[in-house]
């Protein structure tokens, strides 16, 4: 069955990747403006080892800040959730924040934290933040009431219909927003590593595009979207295993 | 669970089958008034609840019987003139437990979980040990005995409904409120869960909404009507006999007879209206 759905998008992929190399060949297009398939694959052969090791770095930025942003935007969605003066005030900072673009903080967070990886992770963080806190404070504050006037009858305290009820009812909520924050998380590291880095594949693409070598800088770009899509494949089945209340659709 | 052809001779016995949940007061309620979309739904509505008693109320769809049990468990906002004292003189709040028309289970507890919701929600540990003790014996009950560990979306709707009974029930509050609380279950289960609750709820102030007359002619102390725009209770028929009553009885026929008379009355003059 899985074998069957996988054909098509095989063979369109395989469709795509034969016009573009006969393109290239047949308008002799330079390699250094676009480099045929062939190429990037014999890249991976030459440079797997160069690539693996800026992967590596590139993986590390993603995963501590996913983990630093969804960590951060949970707590400021449940003190929201629970203290009704600072979701008066954070809201709207919240939303003010996010119309500042990231592109131009990237290079003051590059001034302030260094080259180094904790000026990528702010940078995930920042991108990562918006998308989580809002989709759980969302979740929530939209609960059936009928499950908080049973709770307060039965004398439960704020805290509890925060945890015991709250919480538990906004998970799919926050997981919709994990979801976004996986798929955007690599965006905020690459940003950080354009502006000022010493390694990562955001990194190698710059250093490599300015010598020309663009085979290795496509390269570069293959192995960031498949990181991507292993993160997101990865925290989908997390967030599956951790909720098997919720009704899966195939 | 006991029988449902002999649930008369039963009831001396089962009387004191549960401890009693502290002392039930009466409680008495006027003046209430509650608007929806500026239609008033009652104006200056009174009831009484006997000490100790169930209540049955029956009427018409849309009447305003959840309404009223929500305002007397304080789930509405009331209105000035409104007044709710229980005869002892002290706050009803705390007091009461409620069992809404939908059965509220949270779909990521399971079923015993569910059941010892009120235990949990408040933290007390030594009382949660105890309620889960009490729980699985009172889904035993039920039938749900070998269901303790199954998700709610795993139940059918009338197994849903009696793990809220159980969680209603498991609550030891002196004053009861229950909205429909049998209405998605099966001819027989039905009379096997009105003697269950007969029992545990006996000693306990009892407010119980229901569309069926045979029910509130079993198990009411005493049985309003409600009825009109805006609604009003009649006076209340009170039947002899202990709860819960022998549903073939003569005498719980004619109950039901009478409460349907009143019940087409009732419908018939909204129809006027
Ligand atoms: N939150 C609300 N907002 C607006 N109107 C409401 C609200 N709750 C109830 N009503 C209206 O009040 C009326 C009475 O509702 P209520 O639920 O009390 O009826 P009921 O007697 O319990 O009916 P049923 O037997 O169908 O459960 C209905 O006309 C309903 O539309
Ligand atoms: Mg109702």
């Amino acid at each position: 069955m899985t074998g069957r759905r996988l054909v098509r998008p095989v063979l369109i992929a395989a469709g795509l990747l034969a016009l573009w190399e006969a393109a290239v060949w047949l308008n002799s297009i330079p390699h250094y403006i676009l480099p045929p398939p062939s190429l990037v694959v014999l890249e991976f052969i030459d440079r797997g080892d160069l690539l693996a090791e800026h992967a590596l770095w590139t993986t590390i930025e993603i995963a501590l800040g996913l983990v630093a942003g969804v960590s951060l935007g949970s707590a400021v969605a449940l003190l929201m959730a629970r203290f009704a003066a600072l979701r008066a005030w954070g809201v709207p900072l919240v939303v003010v924040s996010q119309a500042v673009p990231v592109f131009a903080i990237a290079p003051l967070l590059v001034l302030w934290l260094g080259y180094g990886i904790a000026s990528k992770i702010a940078m995930a963080v920042l991108v990562i933040f918006f998308p989580v806190a809002s989709a759980f404070l969302d979740g929530l504050r939209r609960v059936d009431p009928g499950w908080l006037d049973l709770a307060r009858l039965m004398g439960a305290s704020p805290a509890a219909v925060l945890f015991q009820i709250r919480l538990p009812a906004a998970l799919p909520a926050f997981a919709s927003g994990v979801r976004v924050a996986a798929a955007v998380a690599p965006i905020g590291a690459v940003i950080g590593e354009w502006v000022g880095a010493s390694a990562g594949l955001g990194y190698l693409m710059m250093q490599q595009l300015a010598r020309g070598q663009t085979a290795l800088a496509f390269a570069a770009l293959v192995v960031l979207a498949a990181i991507g899509v292993a993160l997101y494949f990865l925290v989908d089945a997390l967030l599956r295993r951790a909720m098997p209340w919720i009704p899966q659709q195939s | 669970m006991s029988s449902v052809t002999a649930p008369s001779e039963g009831a001396a016995l089962i009387q004191t089958a549960e401890p009693p949940p502290g002392a039930a007061p009466a409680i008495a309620l006027s003046g209430a008034h509650v608007d929806f979309e500026d239609q008033p739904l009652f104006d200056g509505l009174a009831l009484d609840l006997p000490a100790g008693r169930t209540t049955c109320l029956l009427g018409p769809s849309g009447v305003g019987k959840t309404s009223l049990l929500r305002l007397i468990a304080g789930l509405l906002e009331p209105l000035p003139g409104f007044r709710l004292v229980a005869s002892d003189d002290r706050p009803l709040a705390g007091r009461i437990a409620y069992m809404a028309q939908t059965d509220l289970l949270l779909p990521w507890l399971n079923v015993l979980d569910n059941a010892t919701l009120g235990a949990r929600l408040r933290g007390e540990r030594a009382a949660l040990a105890n309620a889960r003790r009490r729980a699985v014996a009172l889904l035993s009950d039920v039938g749900l005995v070998d269901r303790l560990a199954a998700r709610p979306d795993t139940l059918s709707g009338g197994m849903r409904q009696r793990v809220a009974l159980v969680r209603t029930l498991i609550e030891e509050r002196p004053v009861v409120m229950m909205d429909e609380p049998f209405g998605a279950l099966d001819a027989i289960t039905r009379l096997q869960l009105q003697d269950l609750a007969a029992r545990l709820l006996a000693g306990r102030t009892v407010l119980l909404v229901t569309h069926d007359p045979l029910e509130a002619a079993r198990l009411g102390h005493r049985i309003h009507v409600m009825a009109g725009k805006p609604a009003t209770v009649d006076a209340p028929l009170e039947p002899s006999g202990v709860p819960p009553r022998d549903a073939t009885a003569p005498g719980t026929l004619a109950t039901q007879a009478e409460l349907l008379r009143r019940l087409a009355d009732a419908a018939a003059v909204d129809a006027r209206s």
